[in-house]
């Protein structure tokens, strides 16, 4: 779905940063609870890549668990994705972590 | 996935105001050389892949606030009734607050010329294979649009309950419209979309009768996903709660204009 122009700007900002060098490996962060399937990125890429210096590169893709402050009691607990309650009942969650789309590095020649 | 969905190269982004007789092109806009550089390194580079995209659309948001222009962005699945939504609400609002549209969909200017017969001021946004606006998008649409100083601008996005979620436009009310014939589950199987509504609009209420929907199911389900979000019922073919839905438009364009950081 979105992976498509997700993955677009993934490549578009690599090529930006690194000046069209050679890419070799990409390495990206993909939270759990991001709203973006790694699995999609990875299939689109292919195909966004092809022409491209970043064309054949390796992807790896880091993808974090998500943790959830609680407004109500002020735990924090682990969640895999954005239907989540407090152990104390409450839905009043912020999200801490496991919510990154980031382009951590890239390895160039 | 994309081959079912069509979410595509901005390329194929066309953009119609109907007050013009005009379109416009929209071009990639750069190239890309093949340098290649020598010996292997590691290159950090530890950006938001969705940076770019926020950053056009804080300059929306920034324009917008300027002009004390509300932007409401519409998100809902296909066929949940917003377009014939706007023509009501369009009725309803009167001359009391100018009104534009930004209509958005993969093709045809079916709904840009349903708004044009309302004679407020509508741009088409035919995203070709895009499944959803960017606040890219928005800002040439925005171009299009004279938008008149403390007014109204509704942006229908693509009738999509994913891709919508993601790309903030510049927006600065988030409404998700949802039918009564889609199933009270909507809010659990698409967390993202409701999570950061605003108000939960639910249509075609007058077709209670004949549906299995359960009201308060539903509410219970938005409250899981998005304690803070409103939740209003509307028929915008019979017209209920229509007065509620204006009245709520305008207590957040209020509450809007009196704080100049939004």
């Amino acid at each position: 779905m979105h992976e498509l122009a997700i993955t677009q700007s993934v490549v578009d900002t690599i090529l930006e940063r690194t000046e069209n060098a050679r890419v070799t490996a990409v390495h990206l962060v993909i939270g759990k609870v991001s709203g973006v399937v790694p699995d999609a990125v990875r299939f689109c890429f292919e195909l966004v890549a092809a022409g491209s210096p970043v064309e054949g590169a390796r992807l790896d893709i880091e993808e974090p668990a998500g943790r959830a402050r609680c407004r109500a009691c002020a735990a924090e607990f682990a969640c895999d994705g954005l239907v989540v309650l407090c152990p104390c009942g409450s839905a009043e969650i912020d999200v801490l972590g496991g919510d990154e789309l980031l382009i951590r590095s890239v390895e160039v020649e | 996935m994309c081959t079912t969905c069509g979410c595509g190269d901005p390329a194929g982004t066309r953009y119609t105001a109907l007050r013009h007789d005009h379109s416009h092109d929209h071009s990639h806009g750069h190239h890309h050389p093949h340098d290649r550089g020598a010996g292997a390194r590691t290159v950090p580079l530890e950006e938001r892949v969705l940076a770019r995209n926020d950053q056009l659309a804080a300059a929306n948001r920034r324009l917008l606030a300027e002009r004390g222009v509300h932007a409401v962005n519409l998100m809902s699945s296909p066929g949940s009734g917003k377009t014939t939504l706007l023509e009501r609400t369009i009725r309803e609002l009167g001359d009391s607050v100018p009104v534009a549209v930004v209509e958005g969909d993969q093709e045809t200017l079916l709904d840009a010329e349903r708004i044009r017969a309302t004679g407020r001021p509508v741009v088409q946004i035919n995203t070709g294979e895009g499944c959803h606006l960017d606040a890219a998008m928005l800002e040439r649409g925005l171009r299009e649009l004279d938008l008149a100083p403390r007014s109204l601008v509704f942006v229908e996005n693509v009738g999509n309950l994913v891709c919508p979620a993601l790309f903030d436009l510049g927006e600065s009310t988030r409404v998700v419209v949802m039918s009564v014939t889609e199933g009270e589950d909507k809010p659990l199987k698409y967390p993202h979309m409701f999570r950061t509504a605003d108000l939960v609009l639910l249509n075609k209420i007058d077709l209670l009768p004949h549906v299995e929907f359960d009201v308060a199911r539903c509410a219970q389900q938005i409250r899981r996903i998005n304690p803070g979000a409103d939740v209003l019922h509307v028929s915008a073919t019979r017209g209920a709660g229509l007065p509620e839905w204006c009245a709520w438009l305008r207590k957040r364009a209020i509450t809007i204009y009196c704080e100049p950081e939004i």
